[in-house]
């Protein structure tokens, strides 16, 4: 049953992806187009990413289709059947959650804690810094930092290019590997505009025989020789944890929220996120590149930092 | 003159010489400590090698375009130069095949040496996912080695039939299997002779789209990626050029190192010398004004990614590498050729172990100082390779003599039944025009 079944869920990825445009479609598939709902609705009336005359989505799939074609054969699978398949798989899981990170720069010291408590959380060897802080400048001259976990795109770079379907996205918004079908070819690491993937290199570092099996959401140990990162934590926030990374910020620069329910949190208070983002001018990373990330960014460079 | 092709391509098969064995040692040798140093790797993971989370794709991947680029130096020889009706082209074709068929299949090998999982490859065959171009990679290269496996394969089937039949030499039992095996029972009657053509001349026409696939989605792995220097519409014919020109330059090669050892100068003289370093001046010019327009407009409009990665590539960390193979990978072969005075046996070949060289730096080029300037302003730390890439590296570099020597104990290094084919064409010219070229070099 196992591996059976594994097939046939990623086989309804393959094909749940190039699916050509339907209306409803939008229905169905709330991982996609939920959040840039809710974004476009509460935070003032930014452009919707996916609202371009041909989206890239629908471009992709475009040529996705026509790689099948020239393909022929490859998959060996009715098409039409599978994709019916596939929908009514994904109509039985409803998503309840859309995680997000919020940081607040106004608040960040650049001191690395959120690092240091991710590597601590995942064993993780110290080249791998799966939330990473980069000190940047502005346009001024003035310093601030930029703690830069994976952005969990809504359209994510690195599950299109991904050869065998070992990275997804999944129906909370989060964007896995599969360490057991990661065949090691980093070009998911290649199109990640954030360079936010990480390659097991060596042996993974020695982990507490207490340790549950390595999953997707919580990769531990990893695989040497297949690709890791950032999880939202995913095996804390699914259970109405915070991720490593919040609970470690001593500034409370670091809020995880969920967009369905519209709150978010750090350990000390919880707040509306559709009203601070809006009224704190959020912005995201790299958005002209129309991957709708799942991080938000307030402005700032630590000016709000006491002790 | 028959005979005389006969002799000489049969010749290394039966008797290659006394310094056969010392070089085919010697190269094996290389090979052997590349395989160590795989089986080294395999055990170890990718961490032996320099890579890194920064630079991730080096050596390997440089490998795998430049070897995948040689092997399109058979596809010009035997696709484009049969369809024009090239007759000079006859006595390489079977070199530049060979090579084909040989440093294909080390390019091809290179995809699995640079993967990290190897255990992991069967999900590709499971899973595949349409919308990846590493899956486009797969099935476009895979595609090619067949097609170029069966273009090598065409020629033999008559030769094979000559060696068994028509030969004087006595081969040992399991020679006379092989090559009755490869013959496919070939008479050499009209039916047969149209088939084979026919099938030729198919072959010849499917290799050149095939070809200009491979390297476009080779291109394209990195061209759908948002990195600067990387994400350009240019990058598909810019690499189905470049390969064209290292293959052109890669079969000039090729063909005087065995003119020379196994004396073939009767057969492979100045013509094709000649005319082949011309096929390589256009290519490498073209290749030239590709990679002028393609830093000009990111060099203008100046993004703010593209500027630490350009000023490395053309005035700083890169520059003493990037200029010499601007000098030493393109102008000098161009002039080399251009000139009449070096446009001879040596100026060619000279030319021509240049540009192969060159065009292994431009493709490291290509990959690494992209991903040296990375993302949000960070520098990462250089990478060169460290030995394991090197001997790997070196290693593949003498396989393919080292294969193409083997390759050639087994198979007769000239087409004797296209060169037959040929000579007889033109002795039926002759004798109707009276002065018609001669097969004969000058």
């Amino acid at each position: 049953m196992g591996i059976l079944a594994d097939i046939q869920r990623h086989v309804f990825v393959v094909f749940i992806t190039y699916k050509l445009p339907t209306t409803s479609r939008r229905n169905v598939c709330k991982d996609c187009y939920r959040d840039r709902r809710i974004v476009s609705q509460k935070m003032e009336n930014k452009k919707e990413p996916g609202k371009l005359s041909i989206s890239r989505r629908q471009f992709m799939r475009g040529a996705g289709a026509l790689a099948l074609a020239g393909a022929a054969g490859l998959a060996g699978l009715n098409q039409k059947s599978k994709i019916v398949l596939a929908e009514d798989d994904l109509k039985m899981e409803s998503a309840d959650h859309q995680w997000v990170l919020v940081f607040d720069l106004r608040y960040c010291d650049g001191c690395k804690q959120c690092t240091v408590a991710c590597q601590e959380e995942h064993y993780l060897p110290k080249e791998a810094e799966w939330i990473k802080v980069y000190e940047m400048e502005g346009p001024l001259g003035q310093k601030y930092f930029l703690p830069k976990p994976c952005q969990q795109c809504a359209n994510a770079p690195c599950v299109r290019v991904c050869p065998v379907v070992a990275t997804y996205k999944t129906k909370d918004g989060v964007t896995l590997v599969d360490q057991q079908k990661c065949i090691g070819c980093r070009m998911c690491m290649a199109a990640c505009p954030y360079d936010s993937r990480y390659f097991n290199w060596n042996d993974y570092p020695p982990v507490p025989s207490t340790l549950a099996k390595p999953t997707p959401e919580f990769p531990v140990p990893g695989v040497k020789g297949t690709v890791g990162k950032c999880e939202f934590c995913l095996h804390f926030m699914r259970f109405g944890k915070l991720p490593a990374c919040v609970t470690a910020c001593t500034m409370r620069a670091v809020f995880a929220g969920d967009l369905i329910s519209d709150i978010f949190a750090n350990p000390d208070e919880s707040k509306k996120i559709s009203t601070f983002l809006k009224e704190n001018e959020a912005y995201r990373l790299k958005e002209e590149l129309n991957t709708g990330p799942r991080v938000y960014y307030i402005a700032g460079h630590g000016e709000r930092y006491t002790y | 003159m028959i005979d005389e092709i006969r002799e000489a391509a049969i010749r290394p098969i039966a008797k290659p010489g006394k310094w056969w064995g010392v070089l085919f040692a010697f190269l094996g040798l290389f090979v052997l400590a590349a395989l160590a140093t795989y089986v080294y790797q395999l055990k170890n993971g990718l961490g032996v090698t320099a890579l890194k989370d920064g630079v991730f794709y080096g050596f390997y991947m440089t490998d795998l375009v430049t070897f995948i680029g040689i092997s399109y130096g058979g596809a010009v020889v035997s696709a484009i130069l049969r369809l024009t009706n090239a007759a000079w082209r006859a006595p390489i074709t079977r070199l530049a095949e060979g090579m084909a068929v040989v440093s294909l299949i080390l390019g091809a090998a290179f995809a699995i040496v640079d993967m990290g999982k190897l255990p992991h490859l069967w999900w590709v065959l499971v899973t595949p996912n349409p919308q990846s171009p590493v899956i486009w990679d797969i099935v476009a290269i895979s595609t090619y080695v067949v097609a170029t496996l069966i273009f090598f394969f065409l020629p033999l089937i008559p030769d094979s039939a000559i060696l068994l039949n028509g030969s004087a030499h006595k081969f040992s039992s399991w020679r006379k299997k092989l090559y009755s095996m490869v013959s496919l029972k070939w008479k050499g009657v009209p039916a047969q002779r149209k088939t084979l053509a026919r099938m030729m001349s198919l072959m010849a026409v499917l290799i050149i789209p095939l070809a200009i696939s491979v390297h476009s989605v080779l291109a394209w792995v990195f061209a759908v990626t948002s990195r600067e220097g990387w994400h350009s519409s240019i990058f598909g014919p810019y690499f189905v050029v470049g390969a064209l020109f290292s293959g052109v330059a890669a079969v000039i090669l090729v063909v005087s190192a065995f003119r020379k050892a196994y004396h073939l100068e009767k057969f492979i003289g100045q013509k094709q010398f000649r005319y082949m370093g011309l096929l390589m001046l256009v290519l490498g010019a073209t290749y030239l004004y590709f990679t002028f327009a393609e830093f000009l407009t990111e060099g203008y409009v100046q993004y703010v990614n593209t500027v630490p990665f350009l000023r490395s590539l053309l005035a700083a960390d890169y520059a003493p590498i990037f200029w010499p193979f601007v000098i030493f990978g393109l102008i000098i072969p161009i002039l080399l050729v251009a000139i009449p005075k070096t446009r001879n046996v040596k100026g060619v070949t000279i030319a021509a172990a240049l540009v192969v060289a060159g065009m292994w730096v431009k493709r490291f080029l290509i990959i690494v100082p992209p991903l040296r300037h990375g993302l949000f302003g960070i520098t990462n730390p250089s990478y060169m390779g460290n030995w394991v890439e090197w001997v790997i590296t070196l290693g593949a570099v003498a396989a393919i003599p080292f294969f193409l020597m083997l390759m050639f104990r087994l198979f007769p290094v000239l087409p004797i039944y296209e060169m037959q084919e040929i000579a007889e064409e033109q002795s039926q010219l002759q004798s109707k025009a009276g002065d018609a070229p001669s097969l004969k070099t000058e």
